[in-house]
Formats: C-alpha cells, sequence, structure tokens
C-alpha cells in the first residue's frame, strides 16, 4: 500500500505540474485583465496539435519543438487578445464569458475540420519505458513535462519579476490608472499578457502531446481543472495557481487509488465546491472585496 | 509651454469643463486651486490624455497634444503625480520608481535619475526594497512624486498632493514640490489646499464649477476678498 500511494503522489505531483502551468496562464489572464479565459482548454488543445503536426511530419519530438510551440502560442494570444478581447475588455464579465466560451468553440472546431476527430497519439522512441526506482516507477515523459514546466514556470518568474515588461504587467494588473499615467500602453501590455497566458497553455499542450491522447475536444476537462486550480490558488494569484495546480494533482492522483478512477474528477470538484463555500478567494486569497 | 485653448470636457453627457484657457511658462509654477467637483481631476485627465476634449485644443510648445493617447503625452514630459497617488502596492519602492522610467527617453537615463530622486527624497533610500504598500501615506505620496520625477518631466502636475497628509508632512511635501521647481522643472499644482498652493505658487487659477473665475499673480490672489472669502474663510 505505502508503495502504491508513493507511486501515486509521485504521478499526482508529475501531472499536477503540467495543471499547474496551465492554470498559471489562466490566473496571470484575469489577474491583469479581470478575465476569464475560457478558451483556456481548446488552447491546451493547440498547442498539443502544434507538437503533433511538427512531430508527424518532420519527427521532430515535442520538447525539440518546444520554442517554435511557445513562439507561436505566444503570437496566436496576442492577436486573439488584439482583435477579440479587447474591444470587450470593458464589457459586463457575461459578456466576456460568452466570448471566451465562443473562442473556445470556434478553435475546437477548426481543429475538427483539420484533423478531424479521430483519435491521435505521439509514441516518442526511447520514451514508453519507465524509470524504475525500487517498486516505484516513474512515466518518462511526465517527468520531463514536470521538469520542463519547472522551467518553464520559473521562466515566467524572471519575466514577471525582473523584466520592466513583466513590471509593467504587475503594475497593470494592480494599478490601471497608475500605470497609464506612466506611459505604459495597457492595451500592449494586455495583449502581451495573454500572450504569455496562452503560451503557458501552450506549453501544457505541448508537454501532454506525447502523454495522452490528442483529439480536438480533450482541452474541454483540462478548461475546467484549470478553472478550479485557478479559483483555487486565488483568481489572479499565479503563484497561488502553481500550488494548487500541485494540489489537484496529488488530490486527483490518490482519489483514483483509493476510491477509483471514477471518483477522482467528483473529489475535484467537491474541492471546487468547498473552496467556494468556505474561502471563496482561494488558498492564498485576501478578504473578499 | 503649456496652454489650453477653451477647452471643454464631458462625461457622458454632463459639461465637466466648460471652457478653460490656461497658460503655463516654461520654469514656472502655477496653482489649480478649487473646491472639490469644480472639475479640477477631469482637467488634469484630459491633459495627460486620459479623456478626450470635446472641443478646444491643448497646445504643448505650439503641438496640439488634446488627442494624444497618454503615453504619447508621457513621452513629452507631461508627467502627473496622481491623486491618492496610485502606486503599485505590492511591488518594492525602487520597483515603483523604475517604472516611472518605464518609456525609451526617460529609460536610458534610468540611473542617473534614479540617483536624483533619491538624492531629493533621501528617505526613498532607506525603503527602497520595502513594498510600496507597506509604507506610510507620507511617504507613500514620496513615492508617487519621485515615480513622476523619474519620467524625467519637463512639466511636472501634482493632483491633490496634501490630501490626507498631516500639516507637517504638507510642508516637508511643498518644500520638496519648491525644490523640484527650483530645479527648473515646471510645476502645476492641484490643490483643495489654497493658502499654501498659492503661496508658493507665481500665478494662480481659481477654478469653479468648470470654469475659470479668477486668475493672476498668487500673490495678488492670495489678497483678493472674493477669494479670501470663499474658500479661505477670512
Amino acid at each position: 500500500m505505502a508503495v502504491s500511494i508513493t507511486q501515486s503522489l509521485i504521478d499526482g505531483i508529475l501531472m499536477g505540474g503540467v495543471y499547474a502551468l496551465a492554470a498559471l496562464g489562466v490566473s496571470l489572464i484575469f489577474g491583469v485583465m479581470k478575465i476569464t479565459n475560457f478558451a483556456h482548454g481548446a488552447l491546451i488543445t493547440v498547442g498539443m496539435f502544434i507538437s503533433y503536426l511538427i512531430f508527424s511530419t518532420m519527427g521532430i519530438s515535442p520538447y525539440v519543438s518546444l520554442p517554435v510551440t511557445v513562439l507561436l502560442m505566444f503570437l496566436l494570444g496576442y492577436g486573439i487578445q488584439r482583435v477579440t478581447i479587447n474591444p470587450i475588455i470593458n464589457a459586463p464579465s457575461h459578456n466576456q464569458l460568452l466570448l471566451t466560451q465562443g473562442l473556445s468553440i470556434v478553435l475546437e472546431n477548426m481543429l475538427l475540420v483539420i484533423f478531424t476527430a479521430n483519435y491521435k497519439s505521439m509514441s516518442l522512441p526511447g520514451f514508453d519505458k519507465a524509470i524504475k526506482l525500487g517498486m516505484i516507477s516513474i512515466n518518462k515523459p511526465k517527468l520531463i513535462a514536470f521538469t520542463l514546466v519547472v522551467i518553464a514556470s520559473f521562466a515566467v518568474y524572471i519575466l514577471l519579476q525582473k523584466t520592466d515588461i513583466g513590471h509593467a504587467i504587475s503594475a497593470t494588473s494592480v494599478q490601471r490608472e497608475g500605470a497609464v499615467l506612466m506611459g505604459i500602453k495597457v492595451d500592449r501590455i494586455n495583449a502581451i499578457a495573454f500572450g504569455i497566458g496562452v503560451a503557458c497553455a501552450g506549453v501544457a499542450g505541448a508537454l501532454l502531446a506525447p502523454i495522452q491522447y490528442i483529439s480536438p475536444t480533450v482541452g474541454e476537462g483540462f478548461q475546467l481543472k484549470c478553472f478550479v486550480i485557478a479559483v483555487f490558488g486565488g483568481l489572479g494569484n499565479i503563484w497561488g495557481a502553481v500550488v494548487a495546480g500541485l494540489i489537484i494533482g496529488i488530490v486527483e492522483s490518490l482519489a483514483s487509488l483509493l476510491l477509483g478512477g471514477s471518483w477522482s474528477e467528483m473529489v475535484i470538484y467537491l474541492i471546487f465546491i468547498l473552496v467556494l463555500l468556505f474561502k471563496p478567494t482561494g488558498l492564498f486569497g485576501k478578504k473578499t472585496r | 509651454m503649456l496652454v489650453l485653448e477653451d477647452v471643454y470636457v464631458n462625461y457622458g453627457t454632463l459639461q465637466i469643463i466648460q471652457g478653460v484657457s490656461m497658460k503655463i511658462e516654461d520654469g514656472e509654477m502655477i496653482s489649480l486651486v478649487g473646491s472639490n467637483g469644480a472639475g479640477k481631476t477631469t482637467l488634469l485627465k484630459t491633459i495627460s490624455g486620459l479623456k478626450k476634449p470635446e472641443s478646444g485644443k491643448i497646445l504643448w510648445d505650439g503641438e496640439d497634444i488634446s488627442l494624444l493617447s497618454p503615453d504619447k503625452t508621457v513621452a513629452r514630459g507631461i508627467v502627473q503625480v496622481p491623486e491618492g497617488r496610485k502606486l503599485f502596492p505590492q511591488m518594492t519602492v525602487q520597483e515603483n520608481l523604475e517604472l516611472g522610467s518605464f518609456l525609451k527617453e526617460a529609460k536610458k537615463k534610468r540611473k542617473e535619475t534614479l540617483e536624483y530622486v533619491y538624492e531629493m527624497l533621501p528617505d526613498l533610500l532607506k525603503k527602497a526594497k520595502m513594498p510600496a504598500g507597506s509604507l506610510s501615506g507620507g511617504q507613500q505620496q514620496m513615492v508617487a512624486i519621485g515615480r513622476g520625477l523619474m519620467a524625467c518631466p519637463k512639466v511636472l502636475i501634482f493632483d491633490e498632493p496634501s490630501i490626507g497628509l498631516s500639516p507637517l508632512l504638507t510642508d516637508i511635501m511643498f518644500d520638496i514640490i519648491r525644490k523640484i521647481k527650483d530645479s527648473g522643472t515646471t510645476v502645476m499644482l492641484v490643490e483643495q489646499n489654497v493658502q499654501n498652493a498659492l503661496r508658493m505658487a507665481d500665478r494662480g487659477y481659481v477654478l469653479e464649477q468648470g470654469r475659470i473665475a479668477m486668475e493672476g499673480k498668487a500673490s495678488e490672489l492670495l489678497e483678493n476678498e472674493e477669494l479670501k472669502k470663499s474658500y479661505l474663510g477670512l
């Protein structure tokens, strides 16, 4: 039992890392623009398909093509923000919800048209064997995914904490007018922040591609999970999202071990409901306004 | 030279600024005073490009800047120290200051300007690594002033800098504003604290219900019976 719990903990942490990065994107976007991106799941799928396309046409592994995915996803996010989000940036939140949900449907259906609904999978030569540590086995793609997620999160941290653009993003998220008066172009900062958030989704997608099957609608499950994690960590608090992501990963994994696979999702949403009931500002959220 | 020519500004259908004309010479310090709701903040927002005038012109050295976006206005050296400070509370004092020099030209001079700001506001140096939100009101006001200076302003506009400050701190802050003026920066001081503001300024404008009700030499305005009665309670 101890072995299987340890095993499940490790699996949970590794997957939780990927969730964390994806949810970090949701939280970053919310923090800056006060918009919940319900297209995030679909964008994770887009990241998967970019990796898949590069892999299936050129045989390049998603780990190697990751910088390309990041760049493409950033540009996609930047463009989406400029064209669709920016015009409704001050609209009531239900309209924004409809817009991002609509984006999600458009993206999914575009993928359906291009790639059909057939499930695809990626088998990377040399990555199918697990690493054995005594009784514990560690899935290689998951381990690599986790490592790269740590690096990517660290990169986001450096970007936000140590660069002018990052400071401008944080400044805009807490004090929009103050930022404007310092000559910061809020529209541009919003688009950059959205681009970074979408790039996070793209990285998560690329890293998930070798782990699980790929289909145009596979992002829906992640969408809800990202949202739960972002709320759990305190919407807008990106480091809260990272911690919450790890927790949700572990909970999911332990629940499926101890209660059975069909329970794991339920436990996650049960946590979500409890959080909303008792601490709606999330794990690290301050008191409600 | 900053010139406002018959500027009208609306909020929705409400006409807040109704034909304001002003002139601020280089190196001058003017005070714009008026009670709450007179339209002072709206006028400043219009100068900064946060609001567009309905009609009229704002000229900076002859160039019409009335329709420029805020970043372009800042780039021309017209910088605001906003009411309520509007700092970035979770960021350190130094990071707040550095964001003042976000734009290209100011960024080039960031190191020198930072030294200058710390020299002018030595208290900030001790607090450089602290989150701006943890500072007292007076210190936060200094950060806001420092942040404005970091933009290398040609005109620095102060919106109600004395609000919420004790009389002692208000004096200290006005001293700093005077120093900034003496260093050659044009200053526009917007205040409800009429007496203090006019004492420091070269010239003054009194804004009432969106119109300039009085203007002239600050020393003369201070002697004006009408102004004394309505604003100084004398």
